[in-house]
């Protein structure tokens, strides 16, 4: 990205928020058009329309902290870094995907960017980022764990015995809720009992915040509080971030007609976090329709490389369907005392 | 050697891998302050704090998760179960997450954790105490499952299951709590995934594990009275799955009984069966027959739960059919 000598360091950081959002939306509509084509199989969750979400909390991360999430995971992948190669190979289920054509859309996961998945069970994965964060505590760390899930994940009991246990223990955990209205297709109010469901966090008095997940930079500043108390208090937050899909719930269902209507969706896309950020950045006199242009092309090209990089990605061989199913162990030593008794 | 208990051998083996590793740590209901359900964690809160030694709220779902993550992040976890009757709450994050991590993440993460806790029956505790989950488990890739029956084997299959990169289910026995049996003073391990024959004869095999190698042995000494000889053999891990020792034993034999604590359905022998007459087709003299709980939850009354357990007289019933006595 071009830099101007009169770009402020906030106008740095929306460029690059803008960069990656937009990265993300283009990525997203290449998927979507693979599946299209069957280059891409099983089930498939875009990010569309919550771009905001992933990019903003990310974004305020350090390197050693760490990133999990549900299988709607894909921005969140690439905002924490992931090469779009590796991802749409991934997606591809070829041998140079992050996990080598064995985890697919829903698992994606970075060892090196502390990543740690990409879970395909609602609400499972939460237990995990509580685990992650006692890890942190255990080794007297200060680095924070960052949980994406969706607002379905809430009325599940992992949910509930995550937060008891991280606010009981005083963990550096954060856990953002993505709530983008349906659980599937099942709205919020026809499954919660309380819609502010940030309220949740009152059963473990733990800390909570409502944020707009359509503004980036609310995204962000409210992460920014959280991670803040994670790091220096060890004390978790629950963040709802109140979003918006635009597409299905995967792939194979429709955008609108049956649980949502077309206007409800409408009204949302008018809304749209890419285009929110980029009438703030034009607003500012630090953004151009030539920009924009320029950046939308770079991001083209680049998502047209991860396609065919993908495209060309050699399958997995046959041989690697029995590798990674267990690690290899050291030998530990011999049995001592071979054929001891026991007494019955 | 040391006479001590089966739990005191799970607690040296718990003791010295915290000692051996500091990133080792046990987690679960009860097992700081109040010593263990079991007594299995007996002292561990002293030695070691209460940063290693971790009481949860009851939420096996919930500390189970937490297991996973940690170990996902550098951790050896242990997570004790009061018993896995309660673990079946947590088994989307044994089976789900520990088992699969390392395959769907491609390599990137695995899972050093083990699963510990009673399993089966114990005495009057009815149908939702009184369950062996060994089949469940063992039918999961990515786990594996070790039952012991003695304090040797206990002490040395746990150390080992501790020092694992891969998650580890251990289903002790709560009737086995206060079994007595030699523990050398020295330490020692137990190779994951490798059977002991534990009494030799030539007349029939009778294959099991756990707390069932206990009701072989016996019914083997009372066979041995009539002048039947029975090769015991203890599987020690039911997966991987010795299929060696089992097959070498069958070859010597020529007939095979599998006694198991669990329900016949899909249960362990079916498998143990399926693997011997893969192996040992032309070496069987007599169809494969096997002991297991009656095909009922466990009733309470003391002569009903009798009746529903595998025992020593089916199982000696079980080798004279194999034998066409």
């Amino acid at each position: 990205m071009p830099r101007k000598k009169s770009d402020t360091t906030d106008t740095q950081l929306r460029r690059e928020l803008m960069q990656q959002m937009l990265l993300i939306r283009r990525f997203e509509e290449r998927a979507a058009e693979a599946y299209a084509l069957g280059k891409i199989g099983g089930f498939c969750h875009l990010y569309i329309g919550q771009e905001a979400v992933g990019v903003g909390a990310i974004s305020v991360l350090r390197e050693d902290d760490y990133v999990i999430g549900s299988y709607r995971e894909h921005g969140q992948a690439l905002a924490r870094g992931m090469a779009p190669r590796v991802i749409m190979s991934e997606l591809f289920g070829r041998s140079d995907g992050s996990s080598h054509g064995k985890g697919g859309s829903m698992h994606l996961f970075d060892r090196n960017l502390n990543f740690l998945g990409g879970h395909g069970i609602v609400g499972g994965h939460i237990p995990l980022a509580t685990g992650v964060g006692f890890a942190i505590n255990y080794r007297g760390g200060d680095q924070v764990c960052l949980c994406f899930f969706g607002e379905a994940a809430v009325n599940g009991g992992a949910f509930h015995e995550a937060l008891n246990m991280a606010a009981l223990w005083k963990l550096p955990v954060i856990y953002m809720i993505e709530n983008n209205r349906y659980g599937m297709g099942t709205a919020l109010e026809r499954a919660s009992a309380i819609n502010d469901i940030a309220e949740r966090a009152c059963s473990y008095d733990m800390p909570n915040e409502v944020v707009d997940g359509q503004d980036v930079m609310a995204v962000r500043a409210a992460t920014q509080r959280a991670v803040q108390r994670a790091r220096s208090e060890h004390i978790p937050t629950l963040v709802e971030v109140r979003t918006y899909r635009f597409m299905g719930h995967s792939m194979s269902d429709a955008v609108s007609g049956t649980y949502r209507s077309k206007e409800e969706l409408e009204e949302h896309m008018k809304r749209d976090p890419i285009a929110l950020l980029r009438t703030e950045m034009e607003k500012r006199g630090e953004w151009s329709d030539a920009d924009m242009t320029k950046l939308d092309e770079e991001l083209k090209a680049t998502v047209e490389d991860a396609y065919n990089f993908a495209d060309a990605s050699p399958e997995p061989a046959l041989d690697t369907l029995y590798e990674d199913v267990l690690a290899e162990s050291a030998p530990v030593g011999e049995a001592a005392g071979a054929g001891a008794t026991t007494t019955h | 050697m040391a006479i001590i208990t089966y739990r005191d051998a799970l607690n040296q083996a718990l003791r010295e891998e915290m000692r051996h590793d500091d990133r080792v740590f046990i987690m679960g209901e009860e097992v700081g302050v109040y010593q263990g359900a079991y007594k299995v964690s007996k002292g561990l809160l002293q030695e070691f704090g209460e940063m290693r030694v971790v009481d949860t709220p009851i939420t096996e779902l919930g500390f189970a998760g937490v297991g996973v993550g940690a170990a996902m992040v550098g951790l050896r976890p242990i997570i004790e179960f009061m018993t896995w009757n309660f673990a079946l709450l947590a088994l989307d994050q044994v089976v789900n997450a520990a088992a699969k991590m390392l395959y769907m993440s491609g390599g990137q993460f695995n899972i050093p954790i083990v699963f510990r806790g009673p399993n089966g029956a114990a005495l009057q505790l009815s149908a939702q105490h009184s369950q062996a989950w060994e089949s469940w488990l063992a039918h999961i890739p990515g786990l594996k499952v070790v039952t012991p029956g003695t304090p040797y084997d206990a002490k040395g299959l746990l150390k080992t299951a501790i020092r694992d990169e891969n998650p580890v289910v251990v289903l002790e026995g709560e009737m086995l709590y206060n079994l007595k049996g030699d523990v050398p003073e020295e330490e020692y391990f137990i190779p994951l995934g490798k059977a002991q024959v534990k009494r030799e004869g030539d007349h029939c095999s009778i294959i099991t594990f756990g707390k069932m190698i206990h009701v072989a042995l016996q019914a083997a000494d009372q066979l041995a009275k009539e002048g039947i000889h029975a090769d015991v053999v203890d599987l020690l891990t039911v997966r991987p799955m010795d299929v060696e020792t089992i097959a070498a034993s069958v070859r010597k034999t020529n007939r095979a009984v599998v006694v198991e604590e669990g329900w016949e359905v899909c249960g362990m022998g079916a498998q143990i069966a399926d693997v011997i007459q893969r192996e040992c087709f032309d070496d069987l003299d007599a169809p494969i027959l096997r002991v297991h709980q009656e095909d009922v939850p466990m009733p309470y009354a003391k002569n009903l739960e009798r009746a529903a357990k595998p025992d020593v007289p089916k199982t000696i019933a079980a080798v004279k059919r194999v034998l066409y006595l």
